[in-house]
């Protein structure tokens, strides 16, 4: 593409092939002509054009908002009329509607407000999912209609027996790791044969339920907040209504059952592993032998550990749950949105776990 | 509360406001729409002009604004959550993107309703889906994933989930589309045959003018959210107004 400079007469030739591979790195050098003529008014004479294309056309529709403030008209003339199908590009015929005018910048107060607000009805619909999916879980149970038969073994199967190999392998290390960290303190007291104790109670108390519930909601809770949000996304939600079948108790009562049945049983099979792990650690690398720690082990395990365990972990399952349906819910906008939910349904299920467990803690062991 | 002249109908829709947010332009403003038992009734308009919005609005799924909307007798948004399942039962949607549900095969699709609304036995439910699925030209794909099947197949497949249970209505959104014209005139005429058999109203989304003359039924055509044409279709092909002209006769 040619820029010849203005003339005398206040002329800018443009010519030659004015086109995507041409036209963008022009824009310099056709700010600088404008800048650089000491006319008042500019003609843009096009008529040496021999190829154009739609970026060149808007392109020169642009050229206007390059020249500077000095320069009060620049009006673009004999486009040839071999081009005259990209006249109306060209003239800016074809331009946008203008925006409609966004609100004006909000005030501090107003925007804490509005966050207010949305932060209220957000818990307002969580209040209102969690009891809505906790009765309808526990109606479904005697009135089946709406829940699809074998939809329960599926869910089961896939938050219950695909999550055992993982659970395990990551509670058998847990056991190792907590064991070698409590040797190192413990050692300094002369205290190593107590390592057994304190392995029995943390894994019962805390690792067992905790581990299992994390990993459950990275693995379950991400895939029902994708699920979800997807089926809202493809309007399958939409269809499930017209069907007559309530979306939420056909795709969540399911869920929630089998988190309920599954999650504890992963804590019970976490807390064997944990313990067998640390236990293995524990004769292996200090010099206890087998028989006196597993000794110490089963004098330390109290039923009652074993039981709230379980209880968390049945909480645990069923926050998980209503957190990454809630979140699938919230699902706004395309495969980046079924992205946003997945992510934020993890966070906000591990995030709920960890202050449900605080609270869990000061229930029973606060004296 | 039932007007005379919405007494008997199908489907009636009285100055419907619909908007999908509560800073937004409506969608639709001031649709008013009556549908008789046993009618076709196709839904034109520019892409973006609201049919489906209006679909979903008839159907339940997008709360109005402000009108009156019922269905089959009933304003459906002011039922009780069982009495809107019964009454649910008595129409199939076909969406427009088919919104089969992706984690069960093409024949759990397509046989959900009968297993949940029915009593219906397995076996007949399997029967009765092969029987629906050859009719919409998917013999043999009962047990294939709507994830498997093509962009027209997977509509097709949708038709037919939508005409398990008998419906009284049926609501299609664009049947045709992504179709080519073989496989799209025979679905016109099965839904011609539903109509003639068991005077299933029909109330059709479409762009295709062949379709449009092949159903041959009542034309209504929305624009800038309201209805701007409502008769047959061929008043419609020979009106002297530039707007219908555009549509039939575009350059
Ligand atoms: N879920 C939604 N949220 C916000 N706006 C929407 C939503 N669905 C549709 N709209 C808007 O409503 C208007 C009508 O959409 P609709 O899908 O009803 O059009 P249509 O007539 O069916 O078009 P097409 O022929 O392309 O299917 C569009 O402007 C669209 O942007
Ligand atoms: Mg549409």
């Amino acid at each position: 593409m040619e820029l010849t400079p203005v003339d005398a007469t206040g002329r800018l030739r443009v010519s030659g092939v004015c086109t995507v591979a041409t036209a963008p790195a022009s824009t310099v050098r056709a700010r600088r002509l404008l800048r650089d003529s000491g006319h008042t008014q500019i003609v843009v004479d096009l008529s040496g054009l021999t190829q154009l294309d739609t970026v060149g056309a808007v392109w020169l529709r642009r050229l206007p908002t390059l020249a500077p403030p000095r320069i009060r008209d620049v009006s673009l003339v004999d486009l040839p009329a071999s081009l005259s199908a990209f006249a109306s590009t060209v003239q800016g015929a074809t331009a946008a509607p203008p925006r409609v005018a966004a609100d004006p910048d909000p005030g501090f107060l107003d925007r804490i407000g509005e966050r207010a607000y949305a932060d209220v009805s957000a818990i307002m619909s969580f209040l209102y999912l969690a009891s809505d999916l906790t009765w309808a879980s526990v109606v479904a149970l005697v009135r089946r209609r709406g829940i699809r038969p074998g939809a329960f073994i599926e869910q089961a199967t896939l938050v219950g027996a695909d999550g055992v190999a993982i659970v395990a392998v990551i509670m058998f290390l847990i056991g190792g790791v907590s064991t070698l960290q409590a040797a190192a303190q413990l050692r300094q007291f002369g205290a190593n044969v107590l390592v057994a104790d304190l392995l029995a109670i943390g894994i019962t108390r805390e690792l067992g339920p905790l581990m299992a519930a994390i990993m459950v909601a990275g693995r379950s809770g991400s895939s029902f907040a994708a699920e979800i949000s997807t089926m809202k996304f493809t309007e399958e939600l939409d269809a499930l209504r017209t069907m007559a079948l309530n979306p939420l108790h056909f795709v969540a009562v399911p869920k929630m059952w089998a988190m309920l049945l599954t999650v504890p049983m992963l804590t019970v099979m976490a807390n064997f592993i944990g313990l067998a792990g640390g236990t293995a650690t524990g004769v292996l690398s200090l010099d206890i032998s087998p028989a006196t720690f597993i000794n110490r082990v089963q004098n330390a395990l109290l039923l009652k550990d074993v039981i709230t365990g379980l209880v968390k972990s049945f909480s645990f399952a069923w926050i998980i749950t209503i957190v990454s349906v809630h979140r699938g819910l919230q699902f706004r906008g395309g495969a980046a949105g079924v992205g946003r939910a997945t992510t934020a349904a993890v966070v906000s299920a591990i995030f709920s776990i960890i202050v449900l467990d605080l609270v869990w803690g000061l229930l029973f062991y606060l004296r | 509360m039932t007007s005379p002249a919405m007494a008997g109908k199908v489907v009636a829709v009285r100055d419907l406001q619909v908007a999908y947010a509560e800073d937004a332009p409506p969608v639709l403003d001031g649709v008013t729409l009556a549908v008789d038992r046993g009618d076709v009734t196709c839904i034109v308009g520019g892409s973006g002009c609201g049919k489906s919005t209006l679909l979903k609005a008839i159907i339940g799924l997008v709360p109005p604004r402000a009108g009156l909307v019922q269905l089959l007798g009933e304003s459906l948004y002011e039922l009780a959550e069982d009495n809107r399942d019964s009454l649910l039962q008595r129409v199939g949607v076909m969406f427009q993107y088919g919104a089969m549900l992706g984690s069960l095969t093409v024949g759990e699709n397509v046989g959900l309703a009968l297993q949940m609304h029915t009593s219906a036995e397995p076996g007949l439910v399997q029967d009765v889906v092969d029987a629906w699925l050859e009719r919409v030209g998917l013999a043999g794909s009962a047990n294939r994933m709507p994830s498997e099947l093509s962009g027209g197949m997977r509509k097709r497949a949708a038709l037919a989930r939508a005409m398990a249970l008998e419906p009284e209505i049926l609501f299609c959104d664009e049947p045709g589309a992504g179709l080519d014209p073989i496989t799209a005139a025979g679905i016109d005429r099965l839904l011609l045959t539903l109509n003639e058999r068991q005077a299933t109203t029909l109330i059709v989304v479409t762009h295709e003018l062949l379709s449009i003359e092949r159903l041959d039924g009542r034309l209504v055509m929305l624009d800038g959210g309201r209805v701007i044409y409502d008769g047959t279709a061929q008043e419609a092909r020979v009106a002297a107004r530039s707007d219908l002209e555009l549509f039939f006769h575009p350059r």
